[in-house]
């Protein structure tokens, strides 16, 4: 500290907008909605404050030269997703806007502890469907949702996890509404993606926008591998007194090859592929220099399907034969557990508020969006005579297929959707349009607002932890709500202020 | 209270990354042998038929004929530099040194990383602009440059465990295989013009081979009074002090191999380690002049099978196969 002291710094010259200069809050207007930045309405907070005065201060032309550097360091260091076409592998970036989304700490302690309730809830929820199966005997949630469900998996029917944990990495996508109120749109209950750009992205913002966050106790971000190994290690079998983890990727083809090395890296664990493994007596081993070598904890990050050909798609090349069995006899841990899509299944979903109560005796720390389950008398009702204004989905469906929004319909598209509906109402669940919070966010003509949602990551082995802050995704055209990435979605560096 | 400092458990390295390891450090390697090549021969060439001598090293003297109608250095740059369907070019070793190092990223240090990461972007943007005679020296100058920044950064970077013993046995292979196909090559045109009687007839190809291997200057020190084919042949072959020579890399990877058996264990190694043994007590400089004197051609092929099969034993013995 003591030898710069006294230093003339290129970041005081670079904040100290003359007049004429454009700045990143010059005219810039959330009409309506909920500003991650501006909070209009909220009492004053002495970090936001001193967060936005400096980003009124700062040049928006300043901020366009370190995004343009940005970008190019990103694509240099090869924190990308490669698209294969032909024979030739294409790097590309996931576009990342400069402009922090911030979590004040109160608000950062309701999604924690909403996360970690909802994480407990679906683990219950999965204990149970694959043993007694009370919550379906008691009519909470319909039986044939949840046996006739695709994600349903009958070999998982009667095994015992380690601690009653399916879900060990959760991604929960949260969204906010215009008066601030956070709530779960989606549970990602699978193999969650997206944790290798919270860290890229801290990473990014401390080498480019030091200046903005200089003094601002922002929770660290770095300690995400320390904690998955520490969950990995606590489900390995038991006796083993130094587990040997491993990362388990469909490999370099994979577009999101570059978090399998980063969760490897992070780990200081063997990133493997399935052709690397062997099971042998219903042990797993790793073809190593020195021979077969045991693993006993399996972080994989290849869908249930591909896992083993010998109890799912046979024509699997990816997985590895034998390795649910060796899994079934307590040889090896599987993170997540096979079977968890059921619980992050959409019609599901609209269960959850209902699950949480059942199982846990609380209410809910972070509602549901609004959700309508046609196949309840009341809620078709409803759903019929709101139509115009709702979003309408099929459960089955993913992508966005087969839904509609009301509000951007025409008559005779909606007319025809009733008929759908009625014909089936069990199908679909019906949502109010939302209006997602935005955030600040650069595009080619200044500073505007743009539309965001928050993935935090729990992960869960004997119990649960939560990354402090998760993927901020954005929206980066103007006026749209998709925020996935193959749509022109970014994302932004997410700060938990302490 | 003092802390106790346990040594640090059994790390596994797996198999087939063993085998990118030595994959990522041959492919760069073969980066840089190119660029010499190319550039010694734009430098010091006299005629075409210098250009069909760099088709004969790399063995792609037919692969080329089907392709391009003529030997020379417009199309011979072009092969080389810009041709990703050609296997031994420039094109496709980095885009197999980057595919292995993609393999290995987990291992490798970031910065080994993000060099071959620029590098790679570097080479894939290279156009027939670049390939003009008064450019060509300034892109060969960059290739070097770029292989000899990963073997830098790798030395400054790379953690020196297994993975780093099977880049360096990568890089060794490497330079002794392309040493014995640079000598093959010239040694039979350049010999016989010496049994003539003039020893002094073509300095400039002796001067143009050792420029080849990076070993001029060397060699000068070594042998101030001229050219002897025996002294040649001895410096890029036995000599334990220059980088390119066979011996010393022979040497090295006899080190590592070691080094993986003591410290790691790994008991696939024996045979790759007896071959190396073998070789190493073949080439010494007494027993160079001797193969000198028998005609060196069928001895340079003869270790050349060996380097390969030397290569062969270590991936079957240590990384699976």
């Amino acid at each position: 500290m003591a030898q710069t002291a006294g230093t003339p710094t290129q970041t005081q010259s670079q904040t100290q907008a003359s007049p004429e200069v454009q700045c990143l809050l010059q005219g810039y207007d959330p009409v309506g909605f909920f500003c991650e930045t501006m909070r209009r309405g909220q009492p004053p907070h002495p970090g936001l404050d001193l967060l936005r005065a400096r980003l009124a201060q700062f040049p928006v032309e300043t901020l366009r030269r370190r995004a343009v550097d940005a970008e190019r360091d990103l694509l240099e260091r090869g924190i990308t997703f490669t698209v294969y076409s032909d024979a030739t592998a294409i790097d590309r970036i996931l576009p990342f806007d400069l402009i922090p989304r911030v979590l004040t700490a109160a608000e950062w302690q309701q999604i924690e502890t909403g996360v970690i309730q909802r994480v407990r809830a679906l683990n219950l929820f999965l204990q149970d469907i694959y043993h007694g199966q009370k919550i379906l005997a008691d009519g909470v949630v319909p039986r044939a949702l949840v046996l006739g469900n695709a994600g349903y998996c009958e070999t998982m029917i009667g095994f015992d996890v380690p601690f009653g944990t399916y879900v060990h990495v959760c991604g929960t996508d949260i969204v906010r509404d215009e008066t601030g109120r956070f709530m779960v749109l989606e549970d990602n209950a699978r193999t969650p993606s997206g944790v290798a750009y919270v860290v890229e992205n801290r990473h990014m913002t401390q080498r480019v926008l030091s200046d903005v966050m200089a003094g601002l106790k922002v929770r660290g971000v770095d300690d995400y591998g320390l904690h998955l190994h520490r969950a990995l290690c606590d489900i390995a079998p038991q006796g083993v007194s130094d587990p040997q983890v491993v990362v388990l990727s469909p490999g370099i083809f994979n577009s999101a090859y570059f978090e399998h090395v980063f969760l490897a890296r992070e780990m200081g664990v063997p990133l493997v592929e399935g052709r690397d493994l062997v099971v042998e007596n219903h042990r797993v081993f790793m073809h190593t220099t020195a021979g077969l070598a045991p693993v006993h904890s399996i972080y994989r990050r290849l869908n249930d399907d591909f896992l083993d050909p010998d109890v799912f798609r046979p024509d699997s090349a990816l997985g590895v034969r034998g390795v649910i069995e060796a899994w079934r006899r307590g040889n090896v841990a599987i993170a997540n557990a096979v079977g968890t899509g059921v619980a992050d299944d959409k019609a599901v979903y609209a269960y959850m508020p209902r699950i949480i109560r059942y199982y846990l005796a609380e209410e809910p720390i972070l509602p549901n969006v609004e959700t309508h389950i046609c196949a309840e008398h009341d809620a078709l009702a409803y759903t019929l005579d709101h139509l115009a204004e709702l979003v309408v989905k099929p459960v089955a469906e993913s992508g966005g297929y087969g839904l509609i929004i009301g509000p951007h319909a025409t008559r005779a598209q909606l007319d025809d959707f009733r008929a759908r509906l009625l014909a089936d109402p069990s199908n679909y669940i019906s949502q109010p349009t939302l209006k997602l919070s935005v955030s600040p966010t650069l595009t080619d003509s200044g500073v505007a607002s743009r539309h965001v949602d928050l993935r935090p990551f729990a992960v869960t082995g004997r119990d649960t932890w939560v990354l402090p802050g998760g993927l901020t995704r954005v929206a980066l055209r103007a006026g749209t709500l998709v925020v996935n990435s193959s749509q022109g979605g970014g994302t932004k560096d997410t700060w938990v202020l302490a | 209270m003092s802390e106790t400092l346990q040594p640090t458990g059994t790390m596994y390295l797996i198999a087939r990354h063993a085998a990118s390891a030595v994959w990522l450090a041959r492919y760069i390697e073969r980066i840089e042998n190119l660029a010499r090549l190319l550039d010694v021969t734009k430098t010091f060439s006299h005629d075409d038929s210098d250009w069909l001598t760099i088709l004969r090293i790399n063995g792609d003297a037919i692969g080329f004929n089907k392709r391009y109608p003529e030997v020379s250095q417009a199309n011979v740059a072009r092969f080389y530099l810009l041709d990703a369907d050609n296997p031994s070019s420039v094109q496709a070793a980095v885009a197999a040194a980057k595919e292995n190092a993609r393999t290995l990223r987990a291992l490798i240090s970031t910065e080994m990383w993000l060099q071959i990461n620029v590098f790679h972007g570097r080479i894939h943007a290279l156009s027939g602009a670049d390939l003009t005679p008064d450019r060509l020296s300034t892109v060969c100058a960059m290739l070097k440059e770029g292989a000899q920044a990963h073997v830098g950064i790798s030395e400054g970077t790379f953690y020196r465990d297994q993975c780093w013993h099977f880049t360096m046995i990568g890089r060794y292979l490497e330079r002794a295989d392309q040493t014995t196909r640079l000598l093959d090559t010239r040694f039979h045109v350049l010999v016989p013009q010496v049994d003539a009687g003039d020893p002094d007839i073509d300095a400039g190809k002796w001067h143009a081979l050792l420029r080849a291997a990076g070993g001029y200057h060397a060699y000068r020190r070594e042998h101030p009074h001229g050219y002897r084919p025996v002294e040649v042949a001895g410096f890029l072959i036995a000599n334990t002090a220059f980088p390119r020579a066979v011996a010393l890399n022979l040497s090295q990877i006899e080190w590592h191999l070691t080094q993986l058996r003591l410290r790691y264990h790994l008991r696939g190694g024996a045979r790759a380690l007896e071959r190396v043994d073998n070789l190493c007590t073949t080439l010494t400089h007494a027993g160079v002049a001797d193969l000198v004197a028998r005609g060196l051609s069928p001895f340079l092929d003869w270790m050349q099978r060996e380097i390969g099969a030397l290569h062969g034993d270590v991936i079957d013995g240590l990384c699976g196969g």
